[in-house]
């Protein structure tokens, strides 16, 4: 089993061990990648591929279309192992041995670039899925769900703004909330990394608004990458901006210095 | 609130659930033996043998049906194999019900008519064992059990989906039915078993055997029906039905699909073993013909004519299409798979979800 000792904000300095297994970002950083390639038939999807994510920071990354942005977030949650190159969660976790669910279970969620939820469930029952707890089949045959699980699915409803939606089947949701719901399922797995594909695409200017606030209050308490396309969007919410590109960074820093990159200007403008 | 007050059986009466099964045991248990066996022929409300026979089959049927939709309707896992494991079970309990022929064959050996034909003088080893009544249970759900688990894993670990899967199971009975057609493996060839004689030393031709094999597949079918209704109602089932849904949503929540998978295909699998195992004394004769390609596929017919992902549903598609079966052979042979055919065409294009779905579509009209 891996445990998900979160020990980035109590972390006094001096000296530890590094325990294998178990999450340390006690050096401040909660996600590593170092020269990751990936080749699919000849094509480098990603190019030496490094860049590293902190504890409670909220990251976007933008980039044209075939800069990577998927397959990057593939080979973070183990659906793609890269060629060569590290992949770390905290200082311990190795991503490229893990398998999916269990980088799930470690504590890195993941939000699809098309909604996607479990449509013949209920709202209620797509979080009680998703909800951190024992996902082993024996616990799912017989266990019941406790008072206080009850209860975080609530706070989570009224947090994505589905309270009324509770018993309603996901697959009759709109748009936008299907993106929430799948947000609040993301939310209920209590995960330390959270990974978001195109949080607001199909979203209304309001939902999209919304989704920004609630992003921003998220951050600090998770640590957020966000893969966006709406530039109004990110400059809303980032503080840190990672522009890729043919499958690997181009420029990195605040929205301000990014905007202003001559190669990222080229790249976009295609001067 | 009052209801909290009400002893334990009363408020199960009062649930319209438990009221379906007290009615099938009584049904199953006391008024079909009692029209059978105590109400001379002749009268209008004798049910006769034949009757009898063929509800005995079609409880078996129902059972296998119950399980192909757990693996298909609630998971999405198209089995085109399930027909194996079926004769698996039932060959296991052939091999017990041979056993206890004793020296009533044809040759008066101790051994099989056919070993004796093949002029073996021992039975060959995995026979061993199977003259006890326990270890051919066991082994009636242990071999279709043991045999899906260890396909199974190799499969749903190949990440082997949709309709690959399909073919792959497809092929699997195939192999077995030509495996199990050569008079070597010592199973019988493609006469398999039949002429059984008892069980459990009583005479198995007799009317009061036939009612108990009758009964007792009616309380298996309500127990696995039962035992069905609790997996699906609990998270077991709802993550069963997000596998179907959108399994990689399944996997990044942290849930291993592959143990779910092969927890359900084993179980699946183990139930059919007990279908077969129930169907062969009643009907006197297994061979390899169980396990032709054909009669998975009608196994999956009778999920899609019921409607997927119900429970009862399964049921009725199992003895609807049974039904048809028998009046058809029996008036038409030849235009048999032509309506099966066109059954299988009629329930994909206009009725998606079955009879189920029609009832629930009709209901909604009426009210």
């Amino acid at each position: 089993m891996i445990s998900d000792n979160f020990t980035g904000s109590q972390a006094t300095g001096g000296s530890h061990l590094l325990q294998p297994g178990v999450l340390d970002s006690s050096h401040g950083v909660v996600l590593y990648l170092e020269d990751i390639t990936v080749s699919f038939d000849g094509f480098r999807a990603l190019n030496k591929l490094s860049f590293s994510v902190d504890v409670g920071e909220l990251r976007c990354i933008i980039g044209p279309n075939g800069a990577g942005k998927t397959t990057m977030m593939d080979v973070i949650t183990g659906k793609t192992r890269p060629d060569s190159g590290s992949v770390f969660f905290g200082q311990t976790l190795d991503l490229s041995r893990m398998t999916e669910p269990q980088i799930a279970q470690a504590g890195i969620g993941r939000k699809f670039q098309k909604p996607t939820v479990f449509e013949q469930h209920t709202v209620f029952e797509n979080l009680e899925l998703a909800l951190k707890t024992d996902k082993r089949i024996w616990h799912s045959l017989f266990g019941k769900l406790k008072g206080e699980e009850r209860d975080s699915i609530h706070e989570i409803l009224s947090t994505i703004a589905l309270l009324e939606k509770t018993n309603t089947r996901a697959g009759l949701l709109s748009h936008g909330q299907k993106q929430w719901l799948e947000i609040g399922m993301l939310l209920a797995q209590q995960p330390l990394l959270l990974l978001l594909d195109e949080p607001v695409a199909g979203m209304t200017d309001q939902e999209t608004e919304r989704t920004a606030e609630l992003l921003n209050t998220l951050a600090g308490k998770h640590s957020i990458v966000v893969v966006e396309h709406d530039m109004d969007f990110v400059a809303s919410i980032a503080r840190k901006v990672t522009v890729l590109h043919e499958g690997s960074v181009l420029a990195e820093g605040d929205m301000n210095k990014v905007q202003n990159d001559e190669k990222v200007i080229e790249v976009y403008l295609g001067r | 609130m009052s209801t909290q007050y009400q002893p334990f059986l009363l408020r199960m009466l009062g649930n319209s659930r438990w009221t379906g099964y007290a009615i099938s045991v009584i049904f199953l248990c006391i008024l079909i033996p009692v029209l059978n066996l105590v109400v001379p022929e002749g009268s209008l409300l004798h049910v006769s043998n034949y009757t009898v026979s063929i509800g005995g089959k079609i409880l078996c049927y129902a059972m296998v049906a119950l399980a192909m939709d757990l693996i298909w309707g609630y998971t999405g896992i198209l089995s085109l194999g399930h027909g194996l494991f079926f004769a698996l079970g039932g060959y296991a309990c052939g091999m017990y019900l041979m056993r206890q022929v004793g020296v009533d064959g044809v040759y008066h050996s101790n051994l099989p008519d056919f070993m004796v034909f093949l002029d073996w003088k021992t039975y060959p080893w995995y026979w061993t064992g199977t003259e006890h009544f326990l270890v051919a249970m066991l082994l009636v759900v242990a071999v279709p059990g043991i045999l899906a688990f260890v396909f199974g894993w190799f499969a749903f670990r190949s990440r082997i989906k949709g309709v690959y899967f399909s073919i792959i199971t497809q092929a699997l009975t195939y192999a077995f039915m030509l495996f199990f057609f050569r008079n070597e493996t010592g199973f019988g060839g493609n006469n398999g078993f039949t002429d059984f004689k008892r069980l459990l030393g009583i005479p198995i031709a007799t009317p009061e055997m036939r009612m108990f094999l009758f009964a007792l597949s009616g309380l298996t079918l309500l127990l696995m029906l039962w035992m069905s209704r609790c997996i699906v109602d609990s998270k077991f089932g709802r993550v069963l039905t997000a596998i179907r849904d959108a399994e990689s949503r399944v996997m990044f929540s942290g849930y291993n699909p592959l143990h779910y998978k092969l927890a359900i295909w084993t179980l699946s699998a183990m139930m059919c073993g007990v279908a077969g195992a129930l169907y062969v004394p009643q009907v006197g004769i297994i061979n390899p013909g169980e396990m032709s390609t054909a009669n998975s596929i009608e196994i999956a017919i009778w999920v899609a004519v019921g409607g997927r992902g119900t429970l009862i549903g399964p049921l009725l598609g199992a003895a609807f299409v049974t039904g048809m079966k028998s009046w058809f052979t029996a008036t038409f042979p030849e235009y048999w798979l032509y309506f099966l055919g066109l059954l299988f065409i009629v329930a994909t294009l206009y009725l998606p979800d079955g009879v189920m779905g029609l009832a629930k579509k009709l209901k909604g009209k009426l009210l």
